[in-house]
């Protein structure tokens, strides 16, 4: 007679890899792995074997030599006598610059639209719906080519100024022309500069940074510093006493005066542009394709952050709102107390997204002709050297760690502003 | 009532008094306007601001389009007959431009006599989207969707019929592979004999098959060349086949990310965050000067498949994480209702888990739709013919050298008459599905 202790002992058959439950995950992972590592090889194998015969074998040495091309819109000094991973530098500037300056614009531009279609008046809630409408729904690539095309023939020949009767005068009380080459702003100048610090001495990503510029910096900074100190005190005092000391007019001086004092001992002053020749000399200049494109990109990514900050704005129940008022804050308050930062909440995410779009969407800057890592790496270098594969794949490198880059920041803040849940 | 009042009211009313119209200052459009247009003095402002605006915009814009010319050869003419019409040929917009090259723009360098492909192939896609997209559709044009694929591809390349009718017959030995085999040695096994079989199919018989009962039986289009197709006929091509051909891999990429298994996880999250992290530019690059090199040598394949490809792929890493939102967003309790059934996870998935998930990502999924089909204008930057493209050929003409804004102006109202027709019916949709009782 048998008892039944123990279930049968189990053997392994090879069958168990595919029916039983605790085996077929490592199964169905480990063809995946192979499946991937075989597909990776064929790829890399075909590559080899196809640069071989092209006589390209993959290398970076292409770097190092002589760009010889000119990038007209440059931040940093550049000539065509630079290397090539210079000229790819200069290019990453160039992306980095009009991809801040369009968030900035787009997220001015956009919260503005958002807050204004949810405006009581129906008349401005319509245009702002139609300028969603007609931003969203039309390539960005069209308005970048179209913004470019509406400088270029609308804006008068910098000859329109000349004369003494000149059918085109600069604006601004004489300070920035608009002209089809261009616009030329006023750019600061110091009599007194404390000159530059030159980094990374002769290697291609040297570059310069002003003095003057850092001591700004820092001293606005360290103004400000000392302004939210003084706020900090006025509230301890108003919560010691319930009453809040005048600090404004404390705060605007401390602002305002040591930076006044540091830009007069700098000499700072502005230099203008003026005709000189055939073209404007002096000031600085801004390219078509470079406010074409900042344009463009930010009024259409403005429609969707519109769209966000609406959503987000609407997210947020009548009951707040109500509840607020109740406690007796007024309008405005209830609006920076009590909705924005519930609202920041469901904006926040969706707003990074449109940062990275903002960003990926510079690269079409190649439409209009400005130099930005896609025009010089992914352009000018890639059709000169002929190098495609390592081109290619150093600019997909590029912005991808650049979409990290934004991503981690933005996130960072979002983590910042979340409301903390238990 | 009378009895205790009777002594300190003298009068009752016991009827009702009619009921009086409204004064006229809140009613009818005056009403309207004071309480939408005019309250305050701060809204007044805006609005006469609005107004001013509007009126600005309007006088430049309206005169511009319709105090117009239809019919001229060039730039120049048009000029011509806007002076000698109003006295002036600036400010007045030149559409014959668009009369002469409408069909350009539509079909690219098409050839003339074959438009009727294209056309058949449009009216085709309406009849194989119809039971996706209405409910009153009938379930049989089912089928013309499944043979739409390969109907699309031979009536606009053209060439032997025997082509497209192999590969789809690939996808038929898949099918029946799986439904014949999975009785005898499982679905899994049945799976990848059947999909083993069918590459084989691909890989090595398609070829030598089609060129053989191709020179028995001829029946055949007379092909056409990838470099003459062009204006919103690729736009619209290379959007459908991405927005066909995305949702599927998205799907299953987002649940590669969601499952349990660490290494499809990695690789489907590795996949995604790469797609996602670079400008579809790049990705065009590749398409244009890579892709060749990564197949084995010899291999020169269509630069418009090359670019369908690329943009495909990219399409899937978005809607990927459309769908990711949407399985997210399903409440726990129906993953684990569906385990209570008894489902295996596809099942689970495919009766439970996808038909929700999919109803909540519609918004998303439409508007990654829009945002590929609004991308296909980044095509014409390695050089194919989309209509941003064909501006600069139209222009590049000494007839219509400086024209601008009426072609820019057309293909915008083009895109966006796709574009918010598909917001619109995804608002529609939403409210089709709605099952919830609000």
């Amino acid at each position: 007679m048998t008892t039944l202790t123990d279930p049968p002992k189990e053997t392994f058959r090879l069958g168990m890899l595919i029916y039983d439950t605790r085996y077929r995950s490592m199964t169905i992972q480990v063809v995946a792995l192979i499946a991937f590592m075989l597909l990776a090889a064929w790829l890399i194998s075909n590559t080899i074997t196809n640069l071989n015969t092209l006589g390209k074998p993959v290398q970076f040495g292409f770097f190092t030599e002589t760009a010889s091309y000119d990038i007209n819109q440059k931040l940093i000094e550049y000539n065509n006598q630079d290397s090539h991973l210079r000229a790819a530098f200069v290019g990453l500037l160039n992306t980095l610059l009009v991809a801040a300056l369009g968030c900035v614009t787009a997220t001015v531009v956009g919260v503005l639209v958002g807050v204004l279609r949810l405006s009581p008046n129906w008349l401005v809630g319509r245009i702002m719906t139609v300028y969603v409408e007609m931003f969203r729904n039309v390539p960005v690539l069209l308005w970048i080519v179209l913004a470019m095309a509406i400088l270029i023939e609308s804006l008068p020949a910098p000859s329109a100024f000349r004369g003494d009767d000149p059918s085109s005068t600069m604006k601004l009380m004489d300070s920035v022309a608009f002209t089809n080459r261009g616009v030329y702003i006023p750019e600061p100048l110091f009599t007194r500069s404390l000159g530059d610090i030159h980094l990374f001495g002769a290697s291609p990503v040297r570059f310069d940074i002003s003095l003057d510029l850092i001591a700004f910096v820092l001293v606005l900074g360290l103004s400000i510093f000392a302004a939210r100190k003084i706020s900090a005190r006025a509230r301890a005092v108003q919560e010691a006493t319930g009453v809040r000391p005048r600090t404004w007019h404390v705060n605007l001086a401390v602002i305002f005066l040591p930076t006044i004092a540091l830009l007069a001992a700098l000499g700072f002053h502005l230099g203008y542009p003026a005709l000189k020749g055939f073209n404007f000399q002096g000031g600085t200049h801004m390219r078509n394709s470079l406010i074409a494109l900042w344009l463009a990109l930010s009024l259409y990514t403005a429609a969707f952050i519109a769209e966000i900050v609406r959503g987000g704005i609407l997210a947020i129940s009548t009951g707040q709102t109500e509840a607020a008022g109740a406690l007796g804050l007024r309008p405005r308050r209830i609006m920076s107390l009590v909705v924005l930062p519930q609202a920041l909440r469901v904006i926040i995410p969706p707003l990074i997204s449109q940062y990275l779009n903002l960003t990926k969407n510079s690269s079409l800057a190649i439409a209009v002709g400005y130099m930005d890592i896609t025009g010089t790496l992914g352009g000018i270098t890639m059709n000169q050297t002929g190098r495609e594969l390592e081109c290619v794949l150093l600019l997909m490198l590029v912005y991808l760690v650049l979409s990290l880059m934004i991503s981690a920041v933005m996130n960072f803040y979002n983590n910042r502003v979340k409301l903390v849940e238990r | 009532m009378s009895d205790t009042h009777g002594e300190t009211v003298r009068f009752v009313r016991e009827t009702m008094l009619p009921e009086r119209e409204p004064p006229t200052s809140q009613v009818g459009l005056l009403g309207w306007g004071r309480d939408n247009l005019f309250t305050g003095p701060f809204n007044t402002i805006v609005t006469i601001v609005s107004l001013v605006l509007i009126g600005y915009l309007l006088a430049g814009l309206l005169p511009w389009m319709f105090q117009s010319v239809w019919r001229a050869d060039s730039l120049s003419e048009c000029r011509e007959i806007a002076t000698a019409t109003w006295g002036q040929s600036e400010g007045h917009a030149c559409w014959a431009v668009i009369r002469e090259r409408w069909p350009q723009l539509l079909f690219g360098f098409y050839p003339s006599e074959l438009y009727w492909r294209p056309i058949l192939a449009f009216a085709l896609l309406i009849v194989a989207v119809a039971p996706v997209l209405f409910p009153w559709a009938s379930n049989r044009l089912l089928a013309v969707s499944a043979a739409y694929p390969f109907l699309l591809a031979w009536l606009l390349w053209g060439g032997s019929i025997w082509g497209p009718v192999m590969v789809a017959a690939g996808f038929a030995i898949l099918y029946f592979g799986v439904t014949l085999l999975s009785g005898r040695i499982g679905a899994l096994g049945a799976l990848i004999v059947a999909v083993v079989a069918a590459l084989l199919w691909w890989l090595f018989a398609v070829g030598p098959v089609a060129g053989e009962l191709a020179r028995l039986i001829p029946i055949g289009l007379e092909p056409v060349e990838s470099r003459d197709f062009g204006g919103f006929m690729l736009s619209i091509l290379i959007g459908v086949v991405a927005i066909g051909c995305s949702l599927p891999i998205g799907i299953v990429l987002a649940l590669g990310r969601q499952s349990d298994l660490l290494i499809v996880k990695a690789l489907c999250v590795g996949f995604i965050e790469f797609i996602r992290g670079v400008p579809l530019i790049t990705l065009l690059f590749v398409a244009s000067t890579l892709l060749n090199i990564f197949m084995p040598p010899g291999t020169d394949f269509d630069i418009i498949l090359r670019v369908m490809i690329m943009v495909t792929l990219f399409a899937s890493a978005y809607m990927a994480e459309v769908v990711r939102g949407g399985l997210a967003a399903l409440p726990k309790g129906q993953y684990e209702g569906a385990d209570s059934l008894g489902f295996d996870y596809w099942q689970a998935q495919r009766l439970v888990i996808m038909p929700q998930a999919l109803k909540i990502s519609i918004p998303g999924i439409v508007s990654t739709f829009i945002g590929v089909f609004k991308d296909t204008t980044l095509v014409s930057i390695i050089g194919l013919l989309d209509p941003l493209g064909l501006t600069n050929a139209i222009r590049a003409d000494t007839a219509w050298n400086g024209v601008y804004w009426e072609l820019f102006g057309f293909i915008a109202l083009l895109f966006f008459i796709f574009c918010f027709g598909m917001s619109r019916y995804s608002m529609y949709l939403e409210r089709r599905l709605r099952t919830d009782n609000h």
